[in-house]
């Protein structure tokens, strides 16, 4: 036994990030997924599918940090690697999960160079961290959106295992965003908007583009201050990290804290007023002008062209 | 309630890093540094629970250089009552430090630990959660919002798929996100105040902490540069960009 990752779910669904995360560690060692929390039976079944995994564990039970980190703790002594995505699960679990097995954590990894090196960003991707573990066992977060995701197919076998009841945190409530946009941190595509929509009304502007290309929608920590867009739509060194093939920034101009969320997009476009703007220097294709007009237009021209 | 909140002193967020040419790490001399801006929210926090009552004493600890003493005037001239730094000049890693703040803990029994979710050197997102684990305490990370409610705290926190509140006992510890508060700049009477308010500096040795670095650091690389970009000069130029990219797309 070597790997054990921990799968993201939500709503009774795995989420993208995990296949990407067992694509990435697929040659640390055979593979074992821990499936915790609340409809983990029905999560475990597409997690079972999942290419190089050997074994699905599930462990039905509230998810909160202290119920998932006592699951996690008791199986983690029989495994050389424990990993999660860096999502804000991963991010509040496997570092609590390290200290408890005085170990330190590598995290937010965006390269495996062998079975104890790394890469890691800091500086909100402005510099990159090359790092041995010489540990003897490793607690790992990887970025979902630097690697590809598994292939499906297969059909692991899923095993039940205990898992405690009482939590000293109580989930009170959940406020989400009610929207069928593909996950932003996985997505192809992803259309953002910046502080210079204007309203939350002009960004239903960036919603319209979005669908018509079957994108995920990223906002500016400003624009999301400002109430234009729900919090999880932003994208930077704190919100999401996004690595589109296509990343379409509208009325951006590109701060320090959006750009570190955009590093590993392949393509930039950017549509703007101003041709200084930061983004429109990055761009694979700028357009300079009033995004008001431009994006119509735009739209039109994609259905003209049949796009996607 | 006493609430402790711990700070880091960074590179300032908004200067433009160097990374040293042969790799040793980011150029920290002759930079401009400040407190961390998530310590902010943290510091900010405890100020604010302390207008409200539930905040009898605020103490500030900050773990690195002499000169780190001035993010915790900058904290002592926000609110906070008494300063702590704890000097060393190794960078230690964030499981050294979650060790030292939990000897910390230990000393001063706060009912509250506030931490900025991470330091936006290192990006690292840990001290907090370790901290939770050392002592035993839980943790609310990510904190958007922070109620005092019966014996515990609610706490908003930001999560990928929206926000969530969860009720928690005290002792606790929570990290801050950055939506969390507006930070005060503080007044100049505050800033002189901050100057006679308690401060205790104690070298790291004190604290009988094994402080040795468990990863080791091969190099500091600069990211690949992407190659500047193109202009186009029209909507149907743009489109046909777009069109010819989402083609190329493999099918996931």
């Amino acid at each position: 036994m070597s790997v054990l990752i921990i799968a993201d779910h939500d709503l009774g669904k795995l989420s993208p990030a995990t296949a990407r995360i067992v694509h990435a560690v697929a040659e640390l060692g055979p593979i074992d997924v821990l499936v915790v929390g609340e409809n983990a039976q029905n999560v475990a079944s597409d997690a079972a599918q999942l290419a190089g995994v050997q074994k699905v564990l599930v462990a039905e039970t509230a998810s909160t940090t202290d119920t998932d980190l006592a699951v996690i703790e008791t199986l983690a002594q029989s495994y050389r690697y424990v990993v999660q995505s860096a999502g804000s699960v991963g991010r509040d679990r496997m570092p609590a999960l390290a200290a408890r097995l005085d170990l330190m954590p590598v995290t937010d990894i965006v390269e495996i160079l062998g079975p104890n090196r790394f890469v890691r960003p800091i500086y909100a991707g402005n510099a990159l961290q090359t790092i041995t573990d010489n540990q003897p066992r490793h607690i790992l977060t990887v970025r979902a959106s630097a690697f590809r995701a598994a292939a499906g197919g297969n059909a692991a076998p899923i095993e039940t295992i205990e898992s405690p009841t009482s939590s000293v945190a109580r989930l009170i409530a959940t406020h989400r965003t009610e929207s069928d946009t593909p996950d932003l941190s996985t997505a192809q595509i992803v259309v953002g908007g910046g502080i210079a929509l204007g309203s939350a009304e002009n960004f239903q502007l960036i919603e319209r583009l979005a669908k018509k290309l079957n994108a995920a929608i990223g906002a500016t920590r400003a624009a999301v201050d400002a109430g234009y867009a729900p919090n999880d739509w932003q994208v930077g060194q704190t919100g999401k990290i996004i690595a589109p093939d296509l990343y379409i920034a509208i009325g951006i101009s590109g701060a320090l804290q959006h750009l570190a969320g955009i590093q590993g997009a392949k393509k930039i476009v950017a549509i703007n007023s101003d041709p200084e703007a930061p983004l429109v220097k990055l761009a694979d294709a700028a357009l300079i002008g009033d995004l008001f007009e431009i994006i119509p237009q735009l739209i039109d021209e994609l259905d003209k062209t049949g796009t996607p | 309630m006493k609430i402790l909140v711990a700070i880091k002193r960074v590179v300032d967020h908004n200067v433009r890093i160097r990374v040293r040419p042969d790799g040793s790490g980011v150029e920290t001399q002759g930079v401009r540094m400040s407190m961390n801006p998530f310590c902010k929210h943290a510091v900010e926090a405890a100020v604010q629970l302390g207008e409200a009552g539930h905040g009898d004493e605020i103490v500030v600890v900050s773990i690195g250089p002499k000169a780190a003493n001035d993010v915790i005037l900058t904290a002592l001239a926000m609110g906070a009552h008494r300063g702590m730094l704890i000097e060393t000049d190794a960078d230690l890693e964030t499981l050294a430090i979650a060790k030292l703040l939990a000897k910390v803990v230990a000393e001063e029994n706060p009912d509250i630990v506030l931490l900025g979710k991470q330091a936006v050197d290192d990006d690292s997102n840990h001290v907090g959660q370790m901290l939770a684990a050392l002592t035993n305490r839980p943790q609310a990370t990510f904190a958007s919002e922070i109620k005092v409610v019966g014996p515990g705290l609610e706490v908003t926190r930001e999560i990928d798929s929206g926000r969530e509140t969860i009720a928690i006992p005290l002792p606790a510890i929570v990290t801050a996100d950055l939506r969390l508060n507006t930070p005060r700049n503080a007044a100049l009477p505050m800033v002189m105040k901050a100057r006679s308010k308690p401060l205790a500096v104690r070298p790291v040795a004190e604290f009988g902490v094994d402080l040795t670095p468990r990863l080791t650091i091969e190099k500091i690389s600069p990211p690949p540069e992407r190659v500047a970009g193109k202009t186009v000069g029209s909507v149907p130029e743009l489109a046909a960009f777009i069109a010819g990219e989402v083609s190329q797309m493999e099918a996931l």
